[in-house]
């Protein structure tokens, strides 16, 4: 299951964010990372040292693309030049799948740069889907959507974020990037089970998860990728990791960035679930296991 | 517009009121303005117009919870300006250079995918609005010409570059093109002397950070005194070589000669311009220009027209 179409049955393992201050440690020490994922937008561009250090990253490690303002949930149509410098990136990376989240954050022209939450209408769902559709049909590449953390809810909902995000990833047939930070973050700020989300999510959609840290302020938690993870959220990846089976899990440091060793040691706390998912794997899927058993007697 | 009103409204009207309320501007102490300040609203209470379209919780207010928004948005463009115009805040001061961030933001916010763009309108924005650099103006605008070049130069498009005899073998009706992340600037000030100089002190800075643990807090409160420049007409080429940034000084008639061949000039044309009112004989003309080309091409500054 978590090989899948969605991830280009790909089971990738764990990875990090791929980040400057780490560039120096990385290409002197070559560490046994099993794949980086990159901001797209930060290599979006017509040329200098991003894609250097890019191109030398890839002639050593796998590389998954991720976005950040793509905003599969705007309203509006996407920025053509956004489009076609996002696929010829990925031509260039070759990435297995790609992934942006499921929120908005332009309009009219103008970006917010921000992740803003959706209302979860059947409008919404409709229109976010279709994009998605149209992002994956343009960048020929599997897409999977992720979960946001969220401190708005909106008066016009009609479902809860989990029923939103199935109905669009059903609609849009795409896959799903489940970050269960950010559902904890969502469950503390909105006063929902954070368990309900995970066990809701269609499995077999879930192509990749993201792993990370938050603040938490007096009346609510912010997502700043500052910290390293806690124990709910480690309850949530377990069970996560139970329900889909050894799923690419990634860890997001983003700011107050620590040393290499650091992070990857946060990440690679990831291994406890995952190794023992992977040896739970059958060799041979159960339905091939029945045939070949039948053939054997 | 009551709450009912909101609810039934499309999403993209939703994300449009959503949008002018998370990017109005803040108050001086960074927090959501109480009342509407952009006329959308006719100057309503804020606290009304977010609880027509954002539902509270048991603690927080659809006002406070929107104001997360509002604050984030600033905080990040705030933050993206600062770190591509450090020169320029060292020019105006740093409470003046937060009136002036505040303004152009509010004035040009982000017109695209990537926050890279975000300072492209300022060199014309400060042009018309003297007001935020005051008697420093004329500094500031060469000052933020060469921060905005800089940040050309850094991750342009760089295609292969001809050799000189490729650029010998160039037909005189033919046209030449300038590699897109050579950047020319023509400077009232040496402002690059000042950019290059508060690089130095920066890293200085971090040095001794790195050295000294104990004075990082010291460090940090001692702010860049920017080099006092006299007026000095300054020709330059700010560029990218082996994916580094390098400033390189140039004569009059070579930047006017490497502005017309950026332009879509012939050769001759180019050259024509260059050395437009010079009293250089053709001799002395003709061994710039191959000092030039071989410099240039060195460099591979030179590629072919598209």
């Amino acid at each position: 299951m978590a090989a899948n179409r969605f991830n280009a049955f790909q089971n990738h393992g764990v990875g990090i964010g791929l980040r400057i201050p780490h560039y120096d440690h990385i290409f002197a020490h070559q560490p046994a990372v099993d794949w980086f994922e990159i901001i797209s937008e930060n290599y979006m561009i017509d040329g200098g040292r991003p894609l250097h250090m890019l191109d030398r990253i890839m002639e050593r490690y796998k590389v998954v693309q991720h976005g950040v303002s793509m905003y599969f949930g705007s309203a509006q149509a996407p920025d053509r030049e956004h489009l076609r410098r996002l696929k010829n990136l990925v031509q260039r990376t070759k990435t297995p799948w790609l992934s942006d989240h499921l929120c908005w954050g332009s309009i009219d022209g103008t970006y917010s740069h921000d992740l803003l939450p959706l209302p979860y209408t059947w409008e919404a769902v409709e229109k976010t889907a279709a994009r998605i559709r149209e992002v994956q049909d343009f960048v020929e590449t599997p897409v999977a959507v992720e979960n946001v953390s969220s401190y708005a809810e909106f008066v016009s909902s009609e479902m809860t974020e989990w029923e939103f995000l199935n109905e669009v990833a059903e609609r849009a047939d795409c896959g799903i990037l489940l970050d269960v930070n950010n559902i904890y973050v969502s469950s503390v700020n909105h006063d929902f089970a954070p368990m309900d989300y995970v066990n809701a999510i269609p499995a077999e959609r879930v192509a990749q998860i993201h792993i990370a840290g938050h603040t938490r302020y007096e009346k609510y938690i912010l997502d700043t990728h500052d910290h390293p993870v806690i124990d709910p959220v480690w309850q949530l990846y377990a069970r996560a990791i139970e329900r889909c089976g050894p799923t690419p899990t990634l860890l997001e440091w983003d700011d107050r960035i620590p040393s290499f060793e650091e992070v990857w040691a946060e990440a690679r706390k990831a291994e406890k679930y995952l190794i023992p998912a992977e040896s739970a794997i059958p060799a041979y899927p159960v339905e091939e296991e029945k045939l070949l058993a039948g053939a054997a007697r | 517009m009551t709450a009912s009103a909101t609810a039934s409204m499309s999403l993209e009207e939703l994300q449009r009121t959503m949008g002018a309320a998370v990017m109005q501007p803040l108050t001086v102490n960074e927090e959501m303005q109480p009342s509407d300040t952009t006329g959308r609203w006719h100057g309503r209470e804020m606290a009304e117009v977010a609880g027509e379209f954002i539902a509270p919780n048991s603690r927080l207010t659809a006002f406070e919870r929107l104001e997360i928004y509002n604050r984030q948005y600033w905080f990040r463009l705030q933050s993206a300006f600062h770190e591509d115009f450090p020169a320029l805040r060292s020019v105006v001061g740093a409470g003046p250079f937060e009136s002036l961030m505040n303004a152009y933001l509010a004035a040009h916010p982000s017109r695209s995918f990537t926050l890279r763009n975000l300072g492209s309108k300022l060199l014309g924005w400060l042009a018309e609005n003297r007001q935020y650099a005051g008697r420093r103006q004329p500094l500031a605008l060469d000052v933020v010409r060469v921060e905005w070049a800089c940040i050309e130069a850094f991750d342009n498009a760089e295609y292969p570059p001809l050799s000189v005899e490729e650029v010998a073998a160039v037909g005189a009706t033919s046209r030449l093109a300038l590699q897109p992340h050579v950047r020319l600037l023509a400077l009232a000030y040496p402002a690059d002397d000042l950019v290059l100089d508060m690089h130095q002190h920066e890293k200085r800075q971090s040095s001794e950070a790195g050295t000294r643990p104990d004075v990082i807090d010291a460090i940090e409160e001692e702010p860049y005194q920017p080099l006092r420049l006299r007026k000095r007409a300054t020709w330059l080429a700010i560029h990218r070589a082996e994916f580094s940034l390098y400033y390189k000084r140039l004569t009059e008639p070579e930047y006017r000669t490497l502005n017309a061949i950026r332009g879509g000039l012939t050769l001759p044309e180019a050259l024509e311009a260059g050395f437009a009112g010079s009293r250089l004989t053709v001799q002395a003309q003709l061994s710039l220009v191959r000092q030039w080309f071989a410099n240039w091409a060195e460099l591979g500054w030179i590629c072919r027209s598209e």
